[in-house]
């Protein structure tokens, strides 16, 4: 079996269209005529992956942000908190794994994503991290529960800690590395939109399980999560353009000014009124469904544009 | 493994009659199954529609009809483009998709988990999921009997040679000849389709003779393997990271409560 | 082409690379336009006003091959002076007999050189056209006495002909074809400028052609236009035939018709032949290769019966089934619905869903005792009893229906050892790859063994009747545990054996005497050697551009037929660029590429003595050796039974008025008018647009073997119509779904696709739509759908018997038809609609 090839090195810093696309049609005499279709077919195929995906970007994000939560929080000394981040990295990772497993055409064949190590694969270095960080959250969460084995404790805290961001970002590059283009072209953003809504998220859950004298850095967590997601989904928005209508269209357009207006609002409660029981539990609530509504909005939003051939061809076309 | 020249396809759809015999061979060679719908498209003669699972050729028949020329019906087989940089293959986690020694993109069926990477991954809408089977399926340009030196059963049974096999430089070479002859001929939109080495997929196995623009045919213009943007990507993937990973902190920042 | 023959078309394609001009005149536009450098849409039925304009642009012109006509053509001949026009009987030639119907063709003798009487009219009505036999009719000796080497003889053929098609002008094709004066004349100067001595242009046609009630006549037609154009025995020339299944040359060559032995021997008729002596003094022609039809006919009948075959008993001539009238498949089926046809054996034939009239054709077969059906699969004809449409109009009802029905599963041809005739006469051997599954057994295994055990009951009977079973020479090796018969030893037989018991290198060797035996004497060579010729498989750039060790080509293995037409009169090549076949005069004989078709040494300047008889009789100077005459026809003194030269007649149901006669229709149709047939009325608004059914590349013709597979039935899943964008707003038709298409016999549904490809035709200002129609589907197997033959007539060209499919008309009314009982109504109401309109003023058109 042959090392699967790394992308040329000369052509990494070739920019999206780099290269030499004019020559691609040789000697063509023909001007070229606008958007034109197969009976409005697609080109590309549509993702094959099912409602586990978005849910499991949601629990990754969860368990990685609360891991990376928990890590600090134990190294402030605020260990009440570290317990509830742990807690939720934990059951993130529990939930997570699950998911990752029934989207596959083959579940038992699970294992071999740990076969090979591609840089080129986002999913194999997510896989990987998960390997690393999964079984350390989980281990972290327990110990520390149960009270057992605490130097080994802190080693897994740290695994999972230093590893969680990377779990929760690197499901923004997994869709971006797709030929689905509103996934593709919002590539530089979608890590930050989501490591927004994974801090928010998990910031939320904390705070819904810490009692409020701990959960000062939590409510903090929730609104700079918040304000990180709102400002990449805005910078996605600008870059993508007309490419971005999927987003605002159907379904995907439908769940993504839900969790805008979700986010801004949690964010805005937890704010304003964090401290108190109502206000920690509508902020806490409503970014927890926001941060869903975002993952859904994404997820959709590559079907809608997948399914269009117009959004394949005239970017292309634009670039010939 | 050793390997030897780069094989691949020329499809000259300016011979293409579509007979759909590639389709028919493919399946038969590859027990693929059937899979289309019992029931009429109504797009032209076109009842396939798409490559996918359990289709590994496809012919488009497209009617024109041109004020100037008349009425056009263009027909073209569509295949695996088996790509220099194939983004399937880049994208597979468990190394199912491999190149093999005659440069081609193959899944290897023992190997894939279903994980449905590739299939958004490619430019082309090649490569699909067999529902129920659950793993990735698509053209091997007949990785077996390659082995066995016969040529793919598409090109084998192509009746017009609009499906040609063979080692991709002499191919290219004579993809020239032919568009040169057909612009000689006053044919003046004959143009070949993924022939240059330097475009966004690097080049690819399976290149074209085309009649009109690649998407008229349902073929992307411009395709581009999306792996080429990876390192652009993995840098904002770990400035995320980092600036996740900041944000914990700087939550930290202000005490406790 | 395209369409049908994907296979075959490669060699177009490839002519085309090298720089070939393909023109395609089709009603549609099909998968063979898409890849012409022209295509010309064309109004069904009309082919002979396009091809007679071409004979009349040449003619005017003067674009004839002048030395080739003069010479290889019977232009020069005059005509009996008896003979009379379609010019001037308004329609019909001389000779014809309103009582009968039919003509007499005694006034379209040569001059001086009658024909013989018995290929007259009586004749004529029990075999059709093949009781001529592949010697074309009768002449009474060798060279015809009046002939005007100079064409300007008012009666020469060469002036016949120029009257006969004067009227034939770019014009009347606008106004009768629909074709624009400028497309047809392109087509007409692209033919001419591409003939002549250093170029040549072919003819390819398929069943488009074949299926008209004047469908010979189509043939004829370009005959003429390829004699005139030189275009004949020289290659890249010639008329292509382009057959409906595998192999459908060879089933004419070893027919499967009833009036022809193999060969093209004519079945002796009952009445006429009664020796063995009246039926070759019958049949023999005076000159060229058919004056030894006695050594063919022998040998054949010592095939058959082997060593019972004596000169003393005739060689068992008396042992031959005798005609006694038309026994094609139109009148035997008309027998089973009148009650005297009791069995029947459909072998590889799908009647229920791939014959015109398909529904008249299944309440026939339920009239049957017995019905024997061999086929891969269960087709419509094997199920028509339980599920056939009629069962659910309520037509017929199961309990009702006795026929017995023997399905027996038959082998495919992967699954046994068998030749291949193509088109071009070419024998391909194939082997059998794998065991056929099951009972399934190949046809030889069938014939073979059932002949063995009624031999076997018949055992020891002394009754004269069984004789003929019993004297056959029915002994073939047999291998394998079901004892399949060699088939190889059949080939054998077929090639021939001489005294020695060896086999013959070819027909040459045959004898009158009874001392060889040859089972099909143009097939003779096939085994030369010993060795199975058939099965050569020399790659083609491993030998001459002829490729003359590939396969085996009838007779002689000769690639291109009355080659001696590729040399001019002396002999010499037209040009370098057409050398084919050319006299040496050093060798003294004919060489070339190819085996010359011709005496090997008959120099160019051989003129025969008064008392040559056969190949003999025939001068150094006429190539078409198996013509009495030699020359080629273009005027058919005999052998036709609707006429010497062709003529434009409407087909049967047209929506236009004969634009050229007050003869509608082909005088001598062979009609059926009867319940369950009725014909539509020309003109009527009832049936308003032109019908054409067809083939798709997807399927073979009645879907026993593609709609049964689901490869090939993804690929064309439903039965559907063809219209024009003009059409379907016309009648409210919608892209992808339903309409309902009506004739007198019946009434189907189909899905609609809309497409440019095709057009409505203008003629004269009427605008003339045509209707699509594939034909594969039927009710078993994976893709499903109503059968286009339901609706078409059962009727028969004069010649040959075959139906007129390519050209009908009907209405077509939006949505789905209706179920049950109300069908019929439907397409009774439509009938008398049909009728109310002749009555009241429609007039007969």
């Amino acid at each position: 079996m042959s090392a699967p090839a790394a992308p040329d090195g000369d052509r990494r810093d070739g920019g999206r269209r780099g290269g030499a696309p004019a020559s691609r049609v040789r000697g063509s005499m023909v001007p070229e005529a606008e958007f034109r279709s197969y009976y409005g077919r697609p080109i590309i195929k549509e993702p094959v992956w099912t409602w586990e995906v978005p849910c499991y970007f949601f629990a990754g994000g969860l368990a990685g942000a609360s891991a990376s939560l928990g890590l600090v929080a134990r190294l402030a000394g605020n260990h009440r908190l570290a317990r509830s981040a742990w807690t939720a990295a934990g059951a993130g990772v529990a939930a997570g794994v699950p998911l990752l497993v029934s989207d596959l055409g083959r579940p038992e064949r699970f294992p071999y994503m740990l076969r090979v190590f591609k840089v080129t694969s986002p999913l194999s270095v997510g896989s990987w991290v998960l390997a690393a960080m999964g079984p350390a959250a989980a281990g972290a969460a327990v110990a520390d529960r149960l009270g057992v084995f605490p130097r080994l404790a802190r080693a897994a805290e740290a695994v999972a800690g230093l590893l969680g961001p990377a779990l929760a970002t690197y499901t923004g590059t997994l869709v971006a590395d797709t030929a689905v283009p509103v996934w593709h072209e919002a590539g530089r953003e979608l890590p930050f939109v989501f490591a927004g809504s994974a801090a928010a998220s998990a910031g939320a859950t904390a705070v819904l399980s810490t009692p409020a004298a701990d959960a000062g850095p939590a409510r903090r967590l929730v609104v700079t999560g918040a304000l990180l997601e709102l400002g990449a989904a805005q910078a996605l928005e600008r870059r993508l353009g007309e490419l971005g209508q999927p987003y605002r269209e159907g379904e995907a357009g439908r769940f993504a000014r839900a969790a805008k207006a979700m986010t801004a609002a949690g964010g805005l409660v937890m704010a304003l009124r964090g401290r108190r029981r109502a206000g920690r539990l509508a902020g806490a609530g409503l970014m927890l469904v926001g941060a869903m509504a975002t993952r859904w909005s994404v997820y959709k939003a590559g079907f809608q544009s997948a399914a269009d051939p117009k959004y394949v061809v005239a970017p292309q076309r634009a670039q010939v | 493994m050793t390997a030897g020249p780069r094989m691949g396809f020329f499809t000259d759809t300016s011979v293409c009659i579509g007979c759909k015999a590639c389709e028919v061979a493919c399946k038969e060679w590859n027990m693929v199954p059937q899979d289309g719908p019992l029931s009429l498209s109504g797009n032209s003669y076109d009842n396939t529609m798409a490559l996918g699972a359990s289709t590994w050729r496809h012919v488009a028949f497209i009617e024109q009809q041109r004020d100037d020329q008349g009425l056009r019906w263009l027909m073209s087989s569509d295949v695996c483009k088996h790509c220099s940089s194939a983004a399937c293959l880049e994208v597979c986690p468990t190394g199912a998709l491999f190149r093999t020694e005659f440069g081609t993109v193959v899944v290897q069926a023992d190997v894939c988990n279903g994980c449905g990477y590739c299939v958004p991954a490619c430019p082309f809408g090649v490569i699909d999921r067999r529902e129920d089977d659950g793993r990735a399926f698509k053209c091997t340009l007949c990785y077996d009997r390659l082995h066995d030196g016969l040529e793919p059963a598409c090109a084998k049974a192509c009746p017009t040679d609009s499906i040609q096999f063979g080692e991709l430089d002499e191919l290219h070479e004579r993809a020239r000849r032919r568009v040169d002859s057909l612009h000689q001929a006053g044919v003046a939109e004959a143009r070949l389709y993924l022939e240059d080495e330097r475009d966004g997929i690097g080049g690819a196995g399976a290149f074209f003779l085309l009649l009109d623009e690649p998407e008229v045919y349902g073929l992307p213009p411009d395709p581009v393997s999306t792996t080429r943007d990876l390192p652009t990507l993995w840098r904002a993937a770990a400035l995320a990271t980092a600036t996740l990973a900041a944000a914990v902190a700087a939550a930290f920042v202000g005490g406790r409560r | 082409m395209a369409e049908c023959h994907p296979v075959g078309f490669q060699w177009v394609v490839e002519a085309k690379a090298r720089g070939a001009r393909v023109i395609h005149v089709d009603p549609r536009f099909t998968r063979t336009s898409a890849l012409a450098d022209l295509h010309v849409p064309i109004r069904a039925g009309s082919d002979i006003v396009f091809l007679g304009a071409i004979v009349n642009h040449i003619l005017e012109g003067g674009r004839e091959f002048r030395e080739y006509v003069v010479n290889y053509t019977n232009a020069p001949v005059i005509i009996d002076e008896d003979f009379r026009d379609t010019e001037d009987l308004d329609g019909l030639f001389s000779g014809f007999d309103p009582e009968t119907g039919r003509y007499d063709p005694s006034s379209w003798n040569y001059e001086g050189m009658p024909v013989a009487t018995d290929t007259g009219a009586e004749k004529g009505r029990a075999a059709g056209g093949e009781a001529h036999g592949s010697g074309g009719a009768k002449l009474a000796h060798g060279s015809p006495p009046n002939v005007d080497p100079t064409l300007e003889h008012p009666r020469c053929v060469f002036q016949l002909l120029r009257r006969h098609y004067r009227r034939y002008t770019p014009e009347l094709v606008e106004r009768a074809c629909g074709v624009p004066r400028e497309q047809f004349l392109a087509v007409a100067e692209a033919l001419c400028a591409n003939s002549g001595r250093e170029r040549t242009s072919a003819f390819c046609y398929a069943v488009g052609w074949t299926h008209h009630s004047v469908g010979v006549q189509y043939i004829r037609t370009a005959a003429i236009i390829q004699l005139l154009l030189g275009n004949m025995g020289r290659p890249g020339g010639g008329i292509m035939a382009l057959r409906g299944h595998a192999s459908i040359q060879g089933s004419t060559d070893i027919p499967t018709l009833y009036n022809l032995l193999p060969g093209y021997l004519p079945m002796p008729l009952a009445g006429t032949h009664g020796s063995l002596q009246e039926y070759l003094d019958d049949i023999r022609l005076p000159a060229g290769f058919w004056g030894h039809c006695d050594k063919y006919m022998i040998s054949l009948l010592k095939a058959y019966f082997g060593e019972r075959a004596t000169a003393d008993n005739d060689f068992c001539f008396d042992h031959l089934p005798k005609l006694t009238g038309d026994h094609s498949v139109f009148p035997t089926v008309m027998g089973m619905l009148d009650g005297w046809c009791k069995g029947f054996f459909l072998v590889g034939e799908n009647p229920a869903v791939g014959s015109p009239n398909a529904g008249l054709h299944r309440k026939a077969m339920a009239k049957l005792d017995w019905l024997v059906v061999r086929d891969l699969v269960e087709v419509e004809s094997a199920s028509f009893w339980r599920d056939g449409p009629e069962i659910e109009t309520g037509e017929l009802r199961t309990e009702d229906i006795a026929t017995e029905v023997f399905l027996l599963p038959a082998a495919a041809h992967t699954e046994k050892d068998g030749s291949f005739t193509n088109t071009q006469r070419l024998l391909q051997w194939h082997r059998k790859a794998l065991e056929p599954p099951g009972d399934c057994r190949s046809d030889l295994w069938f014939y073979y063994h059932l002949g063995r055990r009624i031999r076997e009951k018949l055992a020891g009977s002394g009754e004269a009747r069984d004789r003929p079973l019993l004297d056959l020479a029915w002994d073939y090796p047999t291998e394998g545990e079901q004892e399949e018969p060699s088939a190889a030893a059949v080939l054998r037989e077929i090639n021939g054996v001489g005294p020695d018991g060896k086999a013959l290198s070819g027909y040459l060797e045959l004898e009158a005497d009874g001392s060889t035996a040859c089972g099909c004497w143009i097939y003779s060579g096939v085994y030369a050697d010993e060795v199975n010729q058939a099965d050569r498989r020399r790659p083609g750039q491993e030998q001459t551009w002829v490729a003359p060790e590939w396969g085996w080509a009838w007779p002689y293995n000769r690639r291109i037929l009355y080659n001696r037409a590729s040399a001019d009169p002396e002999g010499r090549p037209w040009s370098e660029r057409k050398r084919y076949v050319w006299w040496d005069a050093t060798q003294g004989r004919w060489t070339g590429h190819d085996t010359p078709d011709f005496g090997a040494t008959t120099a160019p300047d051989y003129d025969p003595p008064d008392d040559a008889t056969a190949d003999k009789a025939l001068d150094g100077r006429s190539p078409f050796v198996m013509q009495a005459d030699g020359k080629g026809w273009l005027f058919a003194p005999s052998g036709l039974d609707d006429g010497p030269l062709p003529t434009h007649y409407e087909p049967v149901e047209s929506p236009v008025s004969n634009p050229l006669y007050g003869r509608q229709t082909n005088p001598v149709v062979e009609t059926y008018d009867r319940p369950g047939n009725r014909y539509n009325p020309s003109g009527s608004d009832a049936y308003p647009f032109v019908m054409t059914t067809y083939r798709l590349t997807e399927h073979h013709t009645a879907g026993g073997m593609s709609r049964t597979l689901g490869y090939l039935s993804e690929l064309q899943p439903e039965m559907f119509c063809e219209v024009s964008p003009e059409l379907a707003r016309l009648r409210g038709l919608v892209g992808g779904g339903w309409a309902t298409i009506i004739t007198s016999r019946s009434a189907i549904e189909a899905r609609v696709l809309v497409t440019d490809r095709m057009r409505p035709l203008h003629l004269d200002g009427q605008v003339v739509h045509q209707v699509g129609l594939p034909y594969h589907w039927g009710r078993n197997g994976l893709a499903t759908g109503d059968g286009a033959n339901d609706l078409l007539p059962i009727l028969g060209d004069p010649n040959v018997h075959i139906m007129e499919s390519k050209a009908n008309t009907c209405d077509v009314l939006p949505g789905r038809r209706p179920r049950g009982p109300a069908l019929v109504d439907l397409v009774e109401r439509h009938r008398a609609r049909a009728a109310r309109e002749r009555t009241e003023g429609g007039g007969d058109r």
